[in-house]
């Protein structure tokens, strides 16, 4: 089970978390991921002036996170360690 | 900026030294050893400046110390009466004015029961106090209406009439009734009722997390702060909150958002509701209307909702609210509310732990303050709620329920609808319930109160990224 949780602190809801959060909704569904990814959210991870939305993927910070890079993102810390 | 422009009386400047002084020592770990000296700190020099003497005045602020730190272990009331501050006022009650003519029918004599009426040469009435019950015939049989009442401040404030004189004159609050809507001690202008305060626990949390390396300290912030430290812009007091260590600032106006989506759904199946929101509001029905009380809302108040939702993404986290509000000190202690907030500051208390720690909010960088909607934040002042329920109905394609809303600025207003309820002749499926007269805006802890505060609180309404309930609430898993 992977975990990851998106801040949905006002910072990163200013850059655009809520697009991030429907992307991550959308990804595992469109995987069928459901019982493979847990879905949380958290009020601020501390990165606030990276230039992009924060996320934590099982633990790990990951900083910059935007509707640009989302896909490559999700391939190489969801979709490549769950063999798809 | 002057102690006394951040306030609206030198009652509340007062109550601030006090827990700005506590909460000092109590970062440098000295409360104990140095608690004695605070009445001499605040009041140093040998001429009296409230009072007949320093004596009597550093005696009262020990007694505010002592409210400061928690109060009276053995009385759970949020609101308390400093007995020796309260000045047993004589304006208390019936006395004759200037318009007393000296006339010849006595009226008033005839009238009063207990003798009390006297005259002077002039042929002049005056009311003996001693004998006097306040009953009122006299002024009633006046023909120049020349006798007239004076009510104590403190009983004009309480509107659930939990005030009243004991032996020795001075206020008493009767448990069963109060609110702890703190309206008393915002208008007791010896300062002789306060609330309570935990700005110790608050410190202890903050001190005991290492700066978020133990456990995180969120702040829950009222949308009513809008309307308030308005020498400084918002997002400096979020920076300056940080600064005290928290580890961030979430809206309860988040919350609120949360609470009037699924307040919509129940009032839509139930077909009556009241809010809960109002902890005041809430005591009042469950102590004066206790047949309505399964009426209130299931829903827990905003600040609970969002510390509830914080606690289920962060475990160890101890979340703080911050608010206008002395009755939620109360809500805090509550069972249902006692696992998901662990304490309550008010925005006076807010200001003296920036002073305690020399953070001067309006030099501090704008941090930004962006969690809610329109509809959550608009909750602080009468009338939002009930927008924002009207506005999740339509969002929830729950229009075809017809909302009849009876939006209750104040007590007096809430008991005049809950009244109407009790009877069955309410004209309305549901009650937006304030204590306070304008909201939360009118809160006892706010550090002012003015006419502004409500356009303050709609403008930033208006600044919310999130203009629909649904917006604010896609970000949240459920």
């Amino acid at each position: 089970m992977i975990v990851i949780q998106i801040c949905i602190g006002s910072s990163c809801h200013l850059k655009g978390s809520r697009e991030i959060v429907e992307k991550m909704r959308k990804a595992i569904a469109e995987y069928g991921l459901e019982n493979e990814v847990a879905l949380g959210g958290s009020f601020c991870l501390g990165k606030c002036s990276s230039p992009g939305v924060c996320i934590t993927i099982d633990g790990e910070v990951i900083s910059g996170v935007t509707k640009e890079n989302f896909n490559e993102i999700f391939r190489k810390y969801v979709l490549t360690p769950l063999g798809k | 900026m002057t102690e006394q422009r951040k306030f609206d009386t030198k009652v509340q400047v007062l109550k601030y030294k006090v827990l700005r002084e506590v909460a000092r020592l109590a970062w440098n770990d000295q409360l104990l050893e140095r608690v004695h000296d605070i009445p001499k700190t605040i009041v140093s020099g040998k001429e009296p400046t409230m009072r007949c003497c320093v004596y009597k005045e550093r005696a009262i602020l020990a007694e505010r110390v002592k409210l400061a730190m928690g109060g009276d272990r053995d009385n759970p009331n949020m609101i308390e009466v400093i007995d020796i501050a309260c000045d047993e006022c004589p304006v208390g009650g019936y006395r004759v004015t200037e318009a007393c003519r000296g006339c010849l029918a006595h009226r008033c004599e005839g009238a009063c029961k207990k003798g009390a009426i006297y005259f002077d040469k002039a042929h002049t009435a005056h009311i003996d106090k001693a004998k006097c019950v306040e009953c009122g015939a006299c002024a009633k049989v006046c023909p120049y209406g020349a006798i007239s009442s004076q009510k104590r401040p403190c009983v004009m404030a309480c509107k659930v009439r939990a005030i009243s004189m004991n032996d020795e004159k001075a206020a008493s609050i009767d448990r069963e009734k109060c609110i702890e809507c703190g309206a008393c001690v915002y208008q007791c202008p010896f300062g002789a009722i306060m609330d309570k305060s935990f700005i110790l626990n608050a410190i202890d949390l903050l001190k005991k997390s290492e700066n978020g390396e133990k456990y995180k300290v969120y702040a829950v912030i009222a949308p009513s702060i809008s309307s308030q430290f308005t020498y400084a812009k918002l997002g400096s007091v979020v920076s300056g909150i940080k600064a005290l260590g928290f580890h961030t600032v979430v809206e309860a106006a988040l919350g609120a958002d949360m609470v009037a989506y699924e307040e919509a759904a129940e009032l839509a199946e139930k077909g009556f509701l009241t809010s809960s929101c109002c902890p005041a509001f809430v005591a009042y029905i469950q102590k004066q209307f206790p047949d309505l009380a399964a009426h209130v809302s299931s829903h827990l108040s905003p600040a609970a909702t969002i510390a509830r939702y914080i606690k289920r993404d962060d475990p160890g986290a101890k979340v703080i609210f911050i608010g206008p509000c002395t009755a939620k000190k109360a809500e805090a202690r509550k069972p249902e509310v006692r696992p998901y907030l662990d304490e309550v500051l008010t925005f006076e208390e807010l200001q003296a732990l920036f002073d305690s720690r020399d953070i001067e909010i309006s030099e501090l960088p704008e941090d930004v303050l962006e969690n809610a909607s329109y509809y959550g934040r608009i909750f602080a002042r009468s009338g939002g709620l009930t927008d924002a329920v009207a506005e999740a109905l339509r969002e929830r394609g729950l229009d075809s329920f017809k909302l009849r809303a009876v939006p209750c600025d104040g007590i007096e207003a809430c008991r005049t609808a809950l009244l109407k309820a009790s009877k069955g002749v309410l004209d309305a499926n549901f009650i937006e319930g304030m204590a306070c007269v304008g909201g939360c805006i009118g809160g006892a802890g706010c550090l002012t109160h003015g006419d502004k505060n409500k356009a303050d609180v709609d403008r930033y309404g208006k600044e919310a990224m999130e203009k629909k309930i649904e917006d604010s609430l896609s970000m949240l898993h459920r």
